[in-house]
C-alpha cells in the first residue's frame, strides 16, 4: 500500500515523531531510554508508517493485513512514537514510560489495543517470527507484506541468519528486512565489538535483493521501499546515525542507554524546533 | 480419535515416535489449519506420510530450532494450529529463550513435541538424552507440559494439545515394541491424573513410558508376595491437581515417585512441592529417577537396569522402601 505523502509531509512527522520520543525519555527519569537506536530509525519507522504498511487501529486487531516488527526492541522509543502518532493510542500514554504497570515498557510488550503485534526485546527472535508470518501470508495466498527493523548489532545473534537463510529459501518476496546500520552496538563500535564486515555482501550471499541507501535520505528510503523483487526476500541496509537529529546524541554511544537531563531536554526542544 | 484395544497394540509397536506422525495424520482430517514444522526430523519423527499427504501443512526449516520456534510463532498469530518437533534436546533447550518469549510471555499456542527424550538414546551419549525437559518446560508461565505413557496416550495428548489454548509440551520417551499401558479407550483430560492400579501397601506416581515397568513390577509383586500396590500415571506435570495428589496419598505410608528424568524439577520435585505440609509424621516418600550428572551412558535397558527404573529396579526398590 502506497499512501500519497510528500516528503514535506514526513518532515513534519519526523519533527513530531521527535518530540514524542524526547518527550517519553524524559519522562522515564532516572530509569533511562534508548536514545541513540531509536533515533536512527526514525525515517526507516516513518516511512514505513506513513507510506507504506496496511496497518492502522482499524484493523491491528484482523489478520489478514501486514505486519510490523521491531526485532531490535529496544528501539521502542521510535515504535511507541509511531503508534502514538498514528492514533494506536493517545500521546499522554508516553509519559508513562518504563512507569510501573505502563503498557509501554523498555522493550515492546505485546499489546493489540497499542498496536504492538509482538514483544520483542530479546535480540534475534523478532526476524524469525517476520519470517513465520511471510511464510504463512504466502500460504494463505493473502498479498500482505511483511516489514521487520533489526539492528546491525543484533546481527551479531546467529538466529538472525538461521531467519535469513529460511526467508529466501522459501522465496519471501513479501518481506522487507530492514537493518539499522548505525555501525555502534552496546559498548562500542561493531569494529571493536564484532566487525560485521560487509553487511551487504552477506545479504546478497543469503540469498536477499539488497540495496544499501542512506537511511535518513527520505527520497532513497522511498525508492528502496518500492522495489519490488519477484522472487527474493528485500533487504534494505540502512545506512543511519546513532542519536541521529540531535546533536549531543549523535555518533556518541554514551546515549545507546542514557538518561536525558532537563538542560539535554531544553536543548532537544530546540534543535527539534529548528529543523527543517 | 478413538483408541481401541487393536491400535493400542500397532501404537505400541511402533512406539511413540511413530506414533506421532500417525496422529498427525488423524488431526489433519480435524484441523484443517494444522501446520506441522519440523527441523529436519521428518522420519525421526514418524512424518514421512503426513509430509507427503499434506505439503501445504507441513514446513521442514532445517537444522534451525531457534528458527522454527519464530517460523512457529508468525504461523500462529495468523491462525494456524502449530505443532513444532525435533529431538527432545534441541527442541527443549536449543531454542529455550524463544519458547520463553514467543510461548510464555506472550502465551502463543504452538505445541512443542521433544522426540526420544529420556535415555532411549543412551548408546549416542548425552547430547541426544533428554534428562531436564520436564523441569525446564515447567519452569515457563502458562506452559503445558503432558508426558504421555505409551501410543495410545500420545494420540490422546496430540488431540488434546491441539484443543488446548495455550502453548504445550509433550514429551516421548521409550523406543518400538513396548507393552501397552491403556489397553481400550478411556477419558483423558490435561491436569487429571489416572489410576491405573488400585492397592493398601504403598502409592506410585509415575510418568512416561516408565510406566510399563511399574505396572509389571506391580504384578509381580503382587503374585510372588501378596503386596499390593496403587499406581498413578501422572500424564500431565503441569498443571498439576494438588488437591487430587494430596487426597490420593492420605491412606498410605509409603509414597513413591518414579521418572526417567532427572531427579532434579521433574516429577518428583513435582509431587514433593504438592505434599509440602500436609505429610503427616509416619509418611514417607521416595523418589526413582535419574541422577543430577552426565556420568555413564549405554544402551536403553542397561541405564534403566543401572538406575532402578526397570521392573526388577523398581521392584527391588519399593521392596526395600517397605522394610525400611
Amino acid at each position: 500500500m502506497k499512501k500519497n505523502i510528500l516528503n514535506h509531509d514526513l518532515k513534519k512527522i519526523r519533527k513530531s515523531l521527535l518530540n514524542n520520543i524526547i518527550t517519553a525519555a524524559y519522562s522515564a527519569g532516572a530509569s533511562s531510554a534508548h536514545i541513540g537506536g531509536a533515533l536512527s530509525m526514525i525515517d526507516i519507522i516513518n516511512i514505513i508508517f506513513s507510506k507504506f504498511i496496511n496497518l492502522s487501529p482499524v484493523n491491528i486487531k484482523e489478520i489478514d493485513r501486514d505486519y510490523f516488527i521491531l526485532s531490535k526492541g529496544h528501539a521502542c522509543l521510535a515504535y511507541y512514537s509511531i503508534l502514538a502518532e498514528k492514533g494506536f493510542f493517545d500521546k499522554e500514554e508516553l509519559k508513562r514510560f518504563e512507569k510501573n504497570d505502563s503498557p509501554l515498557l523498555g522493550h515492546p510488550v505485546l499489546n493489540k489495543k497499542f498496536g504492538i503485534d509482538f514483544s520483542t526485546g530479546s535480540l534475534g527472535i523478532g526476524i524469525s517470527i517476520a519470517v513465520g508470518l511471510a511464510i504463512g501470508l504466502k500460504k494463505k495466498k493473502s498479498k500482505n507484506h511483511v516489514y521487520v527493523v533489526l539492528g546491525d548489532g543484533e546481527c551479531n545473534e546467529g538466529s538472525v541468519w538461521e531467519s535469513f537463510m529460511s526467508a529466501s529459501n522459501f522465496k519471501l518476496n513479501n518481506l522487507t528486512v530492514v537493518i539499522d546500520h548505525n555501525k555502534f552496538q552496546q559498548t562500542g563500535s561493531n569494529e571493536e565489538i564484532l566487525d560485521t564486515l560487509s553487511l551487504h555482501e552477506k545479504m546478497n550471499s543469503f540469498g536477499f535483493h539488497t540495496i544499501e541507501i542512506n537511511g535518513h535520505d527520505l527520497n532513497e528510503l522511498e525508492t528502496a521501499f518500492r522495489k519490488d523483487p519477484a522472487n527474493q526476500p528485500k533487504c534494505i541496509i540502512a545506512n543511519t546515525i546513532k542519536g541521529k537529529y540531535l546533536s549531543f546524541a549523535e555518533n556518541n554511544n554514551k546515549f545507546h542507554h542514557a538518561i536525558l537531563t532537563k538542560t539535554l531536554y531544553d536543548q532537544a526542544v530546540n534543535e527539534i524546533r529548528e529543523l527543517e | 480419535m478413538i483408541v481401541d484395544s487393536s491400535k493400542s497394540k500397532l501404537f505400541s509397536s511402533i512406539g511413540q515416535r511413530a506414533t506421532f506422525g500417525l496422529a498427525c495424520l488423524e488431526l489433519k482430517k480435524k484441523y484443517e489449519n494444522l501446520m506441522v514444522v519440523t527441523a529436519d526430523v521428518s522420519t525421526s519423527a514418524g512424518l514421512d506420510r503426513y509430509k507427503n499427504k499434506f505439503q501445504d501443512n507441513y514446513l521442514d526449516v532445517g537444522i534451525a530450532e531457534q528458527n522454527m520456534i519464530g517460523i512457529a510463532t508468525g504461523l500462529s498469530t495468523l491462525g494456524y494450529n502449530v505443532f513444532t518437533t525435533s529431538f527432545a534436546p534441541f527442541q527443549s533447550m536449543r531454542c529455550l529463550e524463544q519458547i520463553k518469549v514467543n510461548q510464555g510471555y506472550m502465551k502463543k499456542k504452538i505445541t512443542m513435541v521433544g522426540i526420544a527424550s529420556g535415555v532411549v538414546l543412551g548408546t549416542l551419549g548425552y547430547t541426544h538424552c533428554c534428562i531436564e525437559d520436564l523441569s525446564i518446560m515447567k519452569s515457563i508461565p502458562g506452559m503445558t507440559v503432558l508426558s504421555p505413557s505409551d501410543g495410545s496416550e500420545v494420540v490422546k495428548s496430540v488431540f488434546a494439545a491441539a484443543e488446548h489454548d495455550g502453548p504445550v509440551y509433550i514429551r516421548l520417551t521409550g523406543g518400538s515394541n513396548s507393552k501397552v499401558v491403556n489397553t481400550d479407550d478411556y477419558n483423558f483430560k490435561i491436569g487429571l491424573p489416572i489410576e491405573l492400579i488400585t492397592g493398601s501397601d504403598l502409592i506410585i506416581f509415575a510418568t512416561g513410558s516408565i510406566l510399563v515397568n511399574c505396572i509389571e513390577a506391580a504384578k509381580e509383586m503382587k503374585n510372588d508376595r501378596g503386596i499390593s500396590v496403587s499406581l498413578i500415571n501422572v500424564h500431565t506435570l503441569k498443571p498439576i491437581n494438588k488437591n487430587y495428589i494430596i487426597d490420593k496419598v492420605k491412606n498410605y505410608k509409603k509414597i513413591i515417585t518414579i521418572e526417567e528424568h532427572s531427579l532434579e524439577g521433574g516429577l518428583g520435585s513435582t509431587i514433593n512441592q504438592c505434599l509440602i505440609g500436609s505429610m503427616s509424621n509416619n509418611q514417607n516418600i521416595l523418589n526413582l529417577g535419574l541422577p543430577d550428572n552426565y556420568s555413564i551412558s549405554g544402551e536403553y535397558s542397561y541405564l534403566l537396569e543401572k538406575y532402578s527404573l526397570s521392573k526388577n529396579g523398581i521392584k527391588k526398590k519399593i521392596i526395600d522402601f517397605l522394610n525400611s
